[in-house]
């Protein structure tokens, strides 16, 4: 495998022997730079950042495999419509400043974006050059660009910390520290609002710093984003949990919040219901990564926080979560680690670089398998699970095909852990101490779509308190949405 | 926030502190618990339950035994020491109403969460016995306290030191078959509670309990502190901490709690050693 250097001294090459003006033709001869990473043997033993970032001679290749496009396919699928084409144009020719302003017109966290976004399904999946090789691996790697282009301005010291308006003598709450809350509060704060940030736990950055990983996302640099908004004059308190700590009615009427923005993220963990999965052995995702990450338990001669003992992982799900899971269990010592999903790799909702990283990394996949019991020893403690084999049926709503259990095909396979990684349904606890606040039938806020105020008057809510489980982006464009709508609120607009 | 404005040894390994914690003293009620997190990045949170309040001062009452490494850490801290990170009020406060007859069981250091209940109940018109009980007399915690609720409250050690020599299920016995009690909590060890409830049942006497299981968050999202409760599955800091006690699956409950007894064993080995060279002992 080459390392950074020399990938970024091909890529210098490259360039060097490109015509003076390029047309499309020669464009799409431009091979995808390929991203420098950690070597699979060495990275499934440490938790450092397994994909380096692109030298600043890949980037400026890679930009010019875009075919600036006037339609501009790549835009039309991003969730915060950052002007991609522009940005990409700027990279070509070298003007990182002036592709980071473009990219920062539309969203605030790039370089967390850049990293954690599923580009093949938003950005990269139209692309035209993509589609030109009839092979979406092969489109412009705008995930990679972007994330080079925040990383860059990080090295150089270019730390965009907006001026905020003068005070408007307004006072906003946002209950939550996540990517959705992280939005709000900077763009509350601009508009010359008293902001307070509440978080539950003793670190902000929500599912930035307990869920993701080391390894994909470095803490550092979710760290930067809340140095930003302390900088910008926004308060943050820690170890307060809205709906505990205070209630929405109290910050409301007692605590003189003219407006709340609610963005506490997907809470109780999804179990499968199947026998077994109270056995001491069996971790939610939200648990095992919780004690990884947020807890530091990876560094078991530091970290206080207990990690358990196995040897054979089994990982439910197929999603980015499951992904982490197994990718950090294999780092924590697991000899053998599966994926467990009902459908196949094709159908995995995870990121098609996670997957791809966990495969390298030498965990299993074990498609068209359903788990359907847990066993345990005479201690009450994980030895087996019983899989379902399946095969793939009819397409269901989501486009999917449905998985069609086989009957009489259970077989018992050996493990001493099971991670659940199916999802998370919405925490009770607001709703439970909100009167008046509508909820659907599994929980998740009702709001309006065009503010997302939820309803109760003032009190607003977005991220995956509304969406369910979704992404960072989709959560920093409605923390960035409703921002505004409360923006409009105060103004009297 | 979080200064610890007293301290108080009540046993060899039992400590009462009072902390400056205003937020939590307005909103905290009996049954409820914080997860204290203390130390640097790499220190454990751990659950709590709150033995007392004073909202005028602001103060929330934590009585801590020195268990496990933070714990230890925690009895190390003295007045006027802040612990880093204090989160709550956590859980469903009691249900505190008129029932009649109340006994309150409190076993260990769960006599101190037992103390708010007790009050509660007694303020709110219904008749109380208390039994606490304890491995033995220096382990015994909060006794003048609750004798102020219930004069005659029954005090029981395994060894005798104290009181009657005995499980907290014997007097427990007596009173449900003389006393007719209308509800019982008890609050203390899981196998305490889980033979508290076994006496408890043969009599049909409603019975609450208190359970303190594996927890990190304490806000519902990781799921470690999930219990079998009518066989289904429930999450202890936020429909909890409080159940049934009839219908807790009690050895399901005490194998999750055992998960990490190995690692901590020997965790708390090293942790030990780690302490004595810092305080130059070793």
């Amino acid at each position: 495998m080459k390392d950074k250097t020399q990938l970024n001294d091909e890529a210098k090459a490259r360039l060097a022997a490109l015509p003076e003006v390029l047309g499309p033709k020669d464009r799409l001869q431009i091979p995808v730079c390929p991203m420098p990473s950690q070597e699979p043997s060495v990275r499934c033993h440490n938790m450092q950042e397994v994909a380096l970032g692109y030298g600043e001679d890949q980037a400026v290749l890679e930009a010019k495999r875009c075919l600036q496009c006037k339609n501009k396919p790549c835009t039309a699928l991003c969730p915060v419509g950052i002007d991609i084409p522009r940005f990409v144009g700027f990279v070509a020719e070298r003007r990182f400043k002036e592709a980071l302003d473009v990219i920062l017109e539309s969203s605030l966290l790039p370089s967390i974006c850049g990293r954690v976004c599923p580009q093949e399904n938003q950005c990269q999946k139209n692309c035209t050059v993509g589609r030109s090789h009839k092979d979406i691996d092969q489109a412009v790697a705008i995930g990679r660009l972007e994330r080079f282009v925040a990383d860059w301005a990080a090295q150089n010291g270019i730390s965009a910390v907006p001026v905020p308006a003068a005070d408007s003598g307004h006072k906003v709450a946002v209950v939550g520290s996540g990517p959705a809350s992280i939005a709000a509060a900077a763009d509350l704060r601009k508009a010359g609002h008293e902001v307070w940030m509440f978080e539950a736990l003793h670190k902000t950055g929500g599912v930035l710093v307990y869920g993701i990983p080391e390894f994909r996302l470095p803490k550092a640099l979710v760290g930067r984003e809340i140095d930003k908004l302390a900088a910008m004059g926004v308060h943050i308190e820690t170890n307060y949990l809205v709906g505990r700590t205070r209630t929405i009615k109290e910050l409301r009427e007692e605590d003189g919040f003219d407006a709340i923005f609610i963005g506490s993220g997907a809470g109780l963990p999804k179990f499968m219901g199947i026998p077994g999965e109270n056995y001491v052995g069996v971790f939610s995702a939200n648990e095992f990564l919780t004690r990884s990450n947020l807890m530091k338990a990876y560094d078991g001669s530091h970290a206080a926080t207990p990690l358990y003992n196995a040897k054979r992982v089994a990982v439910f799900g197929g999603g980015n979560v499951a992904m982490d899971a197994a990718r950090t269990a294999l780092r924590l010592g697991a000899e053998h680690v599966s994926i467990i999903y009902r459908r196949t790799r094709e159908e995995m909702p995870a990121r098609r670089e996670e997957v791809e990283h966990a495969h390298e990394e030498g965990v299993e996949f074990l498609m068209l398998s359903q788990p359907v019991a847990i066993k345990a020893d005479e201690r009450g403690r994980v030895s087996a699970v019983v899989v379902r084999d399946c095969v793939l049926g009819e397409a269901d709503a989501s486009g999917r095909r449905r998985p069609v259990e086989v009957e009489g095909s259970d077989h018992e396979l050996p493990f001493d852990c099971v991670i659940v990684a199916i999802g998370n349904t919405s925490n009770p606890l607001i709703k439970m101490t909100t009167e008046g606040l509508d909820v659907d039938k599994r929980g998740n806020f009702i709001v309006n779509e065009e503010t997302l105020e939820t309803s109760i008057p003032g009190v607003y809510a977005g991220g995956d308190i509304v969406l369910g489980a979704a992404t960072v982006i989709l959560a920093m464009g409605q923390g960035r949405k409703a921002a505004a709508a409360i923006n409009r609120r105060l103004a009297g607009k | 926030m979080n200064r610890i404005l007293a301290k108080r040894q009540l046993s060899n390994e039992v400590f009462e502190y009072e902390i400056e914690a205003p937020l939590i003293a307005r909103e905290r009620k009996a049954g409820q618990f914080v997860v204290v997190q203390q130390g640097d990045d790499f220190a454990e949170r751990i659950p709590l339950t709150i033995a007392d309040a004073d909202t005028t001062k602001g103060t929330i009452t934590l009585v801590i035994q020195a268990v496990g490494e933070s714990t230890h850490r925690l009895v190390r801290l003295g007045v006027g020491d802040v612990i880093g990170n204090v989160l709550g009020p956590l859980g469903h406060p009691t249900d505190v109403r008129y029932y009649g007859k109340v006994v309150i069981v409190g076993g260990g250091v769960g006599v101190a969460p037992a103390h708010p209940i007790a009050q509660a109940m007694k303020a709110a018109g219904n008749e109380v016995r208390i039994i606490m009980g304890a491995r033995n007399k220096d382990l015994l915690v909060f006794e003048d306290r609750m004798r102020r609720i219930d004069p005659d409250t029954i005090v029981v050690t395994d060894d005798g030191s104290a009181g009657v020599k005995g499980l907290v299920t014997g007097p427990l016995e007596d009173l449900c078959r003389d006393w007719h009690p209308d509800l019982v909590v008890a609050i203390g060890p899981a196998v305490m509670m889980k033979f508290c409830c076994r006496t408890t049942a043969a009599f049909n006497v409603p019975t609450l309990v208190s359970l303190n299981t594996i927890m990190i968050d304490g806000t519902g999202m990781c799921g470690g502190c999930r219990v079998v409760v009518d066989g289904k599955m429930r999450f202890v800091c936020v429909e909890g901490p409080e159940f049934d006690g009839h219908l807790v699956d009690w050895d399901n409950l005490m194998a999750r709690q055992a998960t990490f007894r190995d690692y901590e064993a020997e965790h708390h080995h090293r942790c030990h050693i780690d302490m004595m060279i810092e305080e130059g002992q070793a």
